[in-house]
């Protein structure tokens, strides 16, 4: 089977989706648990001091959310989110090979390690 | 307010943002973020690390039915995205440098600009004149589907200017928490000569790439509060998705003059407060 820009495209584009569903259904069951939790008053956003350190390292994310600690699914299910798009560059890389294209895997990869650098590495 | 009441209402006003986002080309981030500032008082770091990731749901979500028209242009895309990647970590790095009044100056005239720009959206019809030994090098052609008719070719020009401006695109994205769409487009329609639809289809494909690589900073510096970015990312996403399906059967230009009518407003306030100092 050859493979045409256009396959590899649907390809991408199916992806993307099944991903952006997978980490909504991850947020939105976050989501109810948070809101079954949290009864009492609202929230105070208006002074910035940002979140707690557990809500920031992804490492921490994973393992709070999987004990079920409400507001760490939710960051887990945006932790999905943001993999996404990186998912697909890799899958692009991975189709310009097959292509034998390799300046677009090249330009790929330049896009991968400038994601990887601001997910890995705090400026 | 109690937790849930005030979820329920930010749930509801990011539904109305991300439909007439979509409706207006504009994207929900730039509907939202004034939203939650202006409205709900919400401090502009926590609202554009809600924001932002609403822009990765939404450009990701509709990916699909855009790649399925045909018109995107995968290796355009992926070049420029070198540029608005490198912006966005710019812009990320940015915000913790300049003060937040400035940004929510920055944010209001981006506003005002983008309201301008989707009332005067047309489609430009290009010479298309011979392309660039640099796009010719990097192999930005292609053809674009025309219905009933063979497809029409198209090959990218001036890729230096068009790579600036998606560098700047970029810097926005990653300062504004937005997809700075109307940037994009700009770039690749007016500077690169693409075809519109090219353009269009192509800059939805980018936003998401774009928005991650501020993503990962964002988080690590405690923008992206769970208990915001839930129901901003579910309802901008829910009411994107709605907006596009019904975009065939809606009046659309009634639309666009209603909206920037309300983006303005938006904007304008998101300026003065920022220069009275209360935002």
């Amino acid at each position: 089977m050859q493979l045409t820009d256009q396959k590899l495209e649907v390809a991408i584009g199916r992806m993307l989706q099944i991903g952006v569903m997978l980490a909504a259904a991850v947020v939105l069951l976050g989501g109810i648990l948070y809101l079954r939790q949290e009864t009492g008053p609202r929230p105070d956003y208006s002074h910035f001091t940002g979140v707690a350190e557990r809500f920031r390292s992804p490492a921490e994310i994973v393992t709070n959310a999987f004990h079920g600690r409400a507001r760490s699914i939710i960051q887990l299910g945006l932790l999905l989110l943001i993999a996404t798009p990186v998912a697909r560059v890799v899958l692009a890389a991975a189709g310009f090979l097959v292509e034998r294209d390799y300046l677009y895997v090249g330009v790929s990869l330049i896009v991968l390690a400038v994601l990887l650098y601001s997910l890995l590495h705090s400026v | 307010m109690s937790t849930p009441e005030f979820s329920l209402w930010i749930f509801i006003s990011s539904i109305l943002a991300g439909f007439l986002g979509s409706l207006t080309g504009l994207g929900g981030g730039v509907v939202i973020v004034p939203v939650l500032t202006v409205i709900f008082h919400v401090d502009i770091h926590y609202a554009i690390g809600a924001s932002l990731v609403s822009v990765i749901a939404t450009s990701s979500g509709a990916a699909a039915a855009y790649v399925r028209e045909g018109y995107s242009n995968i290796r355009i895309g992926m070049f420029l995205e070198i540029a608005t990647t490198l912006g966005a970590l710019f812009g990320a790095w940015l915000t913790t440098r300049i003060p937040t009044h400035a940004i929510a100056i920055v944010f209001g005239v981006v506003l005002l600009y983008s309201a301008w720009a989707s009332i005067r959206i047309k489609e430009h019809l290009h010479v298309s004149g011979p392309p660039d030994a640099l796009a010719a090098r990097l192999r930005m052609n292609g053809t674009m589907p025309i219905p009933g008719a063979t497809p029409q070719p198209y090959a990218a020009q001036r890729v230096p200017a068009g790579f600036s401006l998606m560098f700047l695109a970029g810097s926005l994205s990653g300062l504004l928490g937005i997809g700075s769409g109307a940037v994009k487009v700009l770039a690749m329609d007016q500077a690169m000569r693409l075809p519109f639809k090219v353009s269009t289809t192509t800059s939805n494909f980018m936003i998401g790439v774009t928005a991650a690589a501020s993503a990962g900073i964002y988080l690590s510096r405690g923008y992206i509060t769970p208990g915001l970015a839930m129901p901003v990312m579910l309802g901008v996403l829910a009411g994107s998705l709605a907006g596009s399906k019904i975009l065939v059967h809606a009046p659309v230009k009634t639309l666009r003059i209603v909206f920037a009518v309300v983006i303005v407003a938006l904007g304008l306030e998101m300026v003065i407060n920022s220069i009275r100092g209360t935002l």
